[in-house]
């Protein structure tokens, strides 16, 4: 019992430690919430395309001395509009302008940091730096998740209507393109806000895992909602203490606990796991194409 | 109550004169006109790509007419789309049965356009959608996952939106593809109800048979407006040739047309 303790405990005496964990709940607020919508409209691709297209925009903003959080933003919506662009012009499929436009993107981060002379240590955009994280950066953090958060819960019918049947949201008189616009450029937020935590290259986990893993739990919207965001929360704050106990990878730990917790799900969701499957007609599901 | 009941304006619904649509320079439909008084079915036949979903777009406000104008209750489009005048039934193939809402939510959608920012439902959006599900007979599986209905229900609960949304116009795309004949004859009942109630339905149909056993018009279309009008008088073999390229076709009661008879094996 006491060991436990101390291993709740004891972390905590480290300011950085909870600096860490409140970010990190908050943006796993953010990243939980949003994933359900990317999880069900199905744009788990183009998360991982914006995270990697606001590279560049946080290099010019710290070179610039602007917050981070504006660089990115340009360059994530200005990723999505390139992307709805070249499929709108040219007759290359959508996953194929997606790949181009993003390892564009992030190549042209990747040549600047390497020529821009500034105090940025590539490895913490890469990977993030949560146990590091700046006041200023902290400050930037909450003011997008706020955002973000109030967008997303005062929209959240439309955006839920949109996701599922737009022709009859367009067909009532929503503005469907605003709405296509507005959940990107809340995607490019939320990417921002995740990359302080799990770093560009695993800030897509944040932003499809917890959402995908709710899906297999729930047949119901609302509750999908919070058991993404639960799910989110709990890898962060386990990944964290795993990292601080293993001195391992924050991010790493962090995207480790949520692939677990699929996992899990995976296999043992009352109705849409595995095991459940298998059970309603164990033939189909030894033969999936039959 | 006024929000459940069609919006009233005069006899005409829908009128469509000297419809021009382009797709990036390409013509869809071209000089198309048509009248629909309240209280009609009307079907909508024609082969693929003749400008069926361009004419079901058009009249939802989904694609600018490059000429041409569309009014809906008397009103321009713009204004009939903001007072909810026009619903869309698709097709089944199109949604996304896996997604997580229940019937009752999806035909709460329905209502959205009537509700605040906030889309919480008053209660007279709640009797909307109790009165919409009670006539579609699927009161009684309102929590159920929208997936987890039969094809027929499915269906019905789609209409079961269209009514809750206060529709007078309902343009139902293909409402027939893969349902039985028990749910067919279902749903050709409600849409007598809504007929005797004032709404006018547009119907694309492949199946010819519906044509001469409930629509009261007709629309032939290929690239344009053939002809419209009583389906006694328009539905006639030459009419249909004309419609379907050449292809002669009976207009029997029991004609079924092979959807595409280009890619025809």
């Amino acid at each position: 019992m006491t060991a436990v303790l101390t291993w709740l405990v004891e972390p905590l005496q480290q300011e950085f430690m909870v600096r860490a964990l409140l970010v990190s709940t908050l943006v796993s607020c953010v990243c939980g919430l949003l994933s359900c919508y990317m999880t069900l409209k199905g744009w788990a691709l183009m998360g991982d395309a914006v995270s990697h297209a606001v590279m560049p925009g946080v290099v010019i903003a710290y070179a610039l001395n602007l917050p981070f959080a504006v660089g990115a933003f340009v360059f994530g919506v200005g990723s999505v509009a390139l992307i709805g662009y070249i499929k709108q012009m040219t007759r290359i499929k959508e996953d194929t302008v997606i790949g181009l436009v993003f390892t564009g993107f992030f190549a042209l981060g990747l040549t600047l940091i390497s020529k821009v002379r500034s105090n940025i240590d590539l490895s913490h955009i890469l990977f993030g730096n949560v146990l590091g994280i700046s006041s200023s950066d902290i400050l930037q953090t909450v003011v997008i998740s706020l955002l973000v958060l109030t967008v997303l819960v005062v929209l959240r019918k439309d955006l839920l209507l949109f996701c599922f049947d737009p022709t009859h949201a367009r067909s009532i008189g929503l503005h469907t393109g605003v709405l296509h616009y507005l959940l990107l450029s809340m995607l490019s937020l939320a990417a921002v806000a995740g990359l302080q935590t799990v770093g560009i290259i695993l800030v897509v986990a944040m932003l499809v895992t917890p959402g995908a893993t709710a899906y297999l739990l729930t047949d119901r919207f609302d509750r999908m909602v919070w058991l993404s965001i639960l799910s989110a929360v709990i890898s962060s704050v386990a990944g964290i203490y795993w990292s601080y106990w293993m001195d391992a990878s924050t991010a790493g730990c962090i995207v480790l606990v949520q692939t677990l917790l699929f996992l899990l799900c995976f296999l043992l969701a009352p109705r849409h796991g595995l095991l459940a499957q298998r059970r309603r007609s164990p033939r189909a599901s030894r033969f999936p194409s039959a | 109550m006024p929000s459940r009941q069609p919006h009233l304006c005069g006899n005409e619904r829908i009128s469509v004169r000297h419809l021009c649509v382009e797709y990036h320079g390409v013509v869809a439909v071209h000089d198309a006109s048509l009248h629909l008084n309240a209280g009609t079915i009307c079907a909508l036949v024609g082969m693929n790509g003749a400008g069926k979903s361009t004419l079901f777009k058009a009249l939802m406000g989904f694609v600018r007419p490059s000429a041409g104008t569309i009014a809906v209750n008397g009103l321009p489009l713009d204004q009939a789309r903001r007072a909810r005048a026009v619903a869309y039934v698709p097709q089944t193939e199109s949604v996304d049965w896996n997604f997580p809402v229940n019937v009752h939510e999806v035909v709460m959608m329905g209502r959205y356009g009537a509700m605040n920012l906030l889309r919480i439902p008053r209660p007279v959006d709640r009797e909307a959608v109790k009165e919409a599900l009670d006539r579609v007979e699927l009161w009684h599986l309102r929590d159920r996952q929208i997936g987890a209905l039969s094809g027929g229900q499915r269906k019905r609960a789609f209409l079961a939106r269209a009514l809750a949304q206060g529709a007078s116009v309902m343009l139902l795309d293909e409402p027939f593809n893969g349902v039985d004949i028990r749910t067919e004859k279902l749903m050709i009942e409600l849409f007598e109800q809504f007929r005797r109630e004032g709404r006018t339905l547009m119907i694309s149909t492949h199946d010819l048979s519906h044509v001469t056993s409930f629509c009261d018009q007709v629309v032939l279309i290929n690239k344009t407006v053939l002809a419209y009008g009583e389906t006694s008088s328009v539905f006639t073999s030459e009419n249909l040739a004309l419609t379907f390229g050449g292809l002669r076709l009976e207009a029997s009661p029991t004609a079924t047309i092979d959807p595409d008879p280009r890619q025809a094996p």
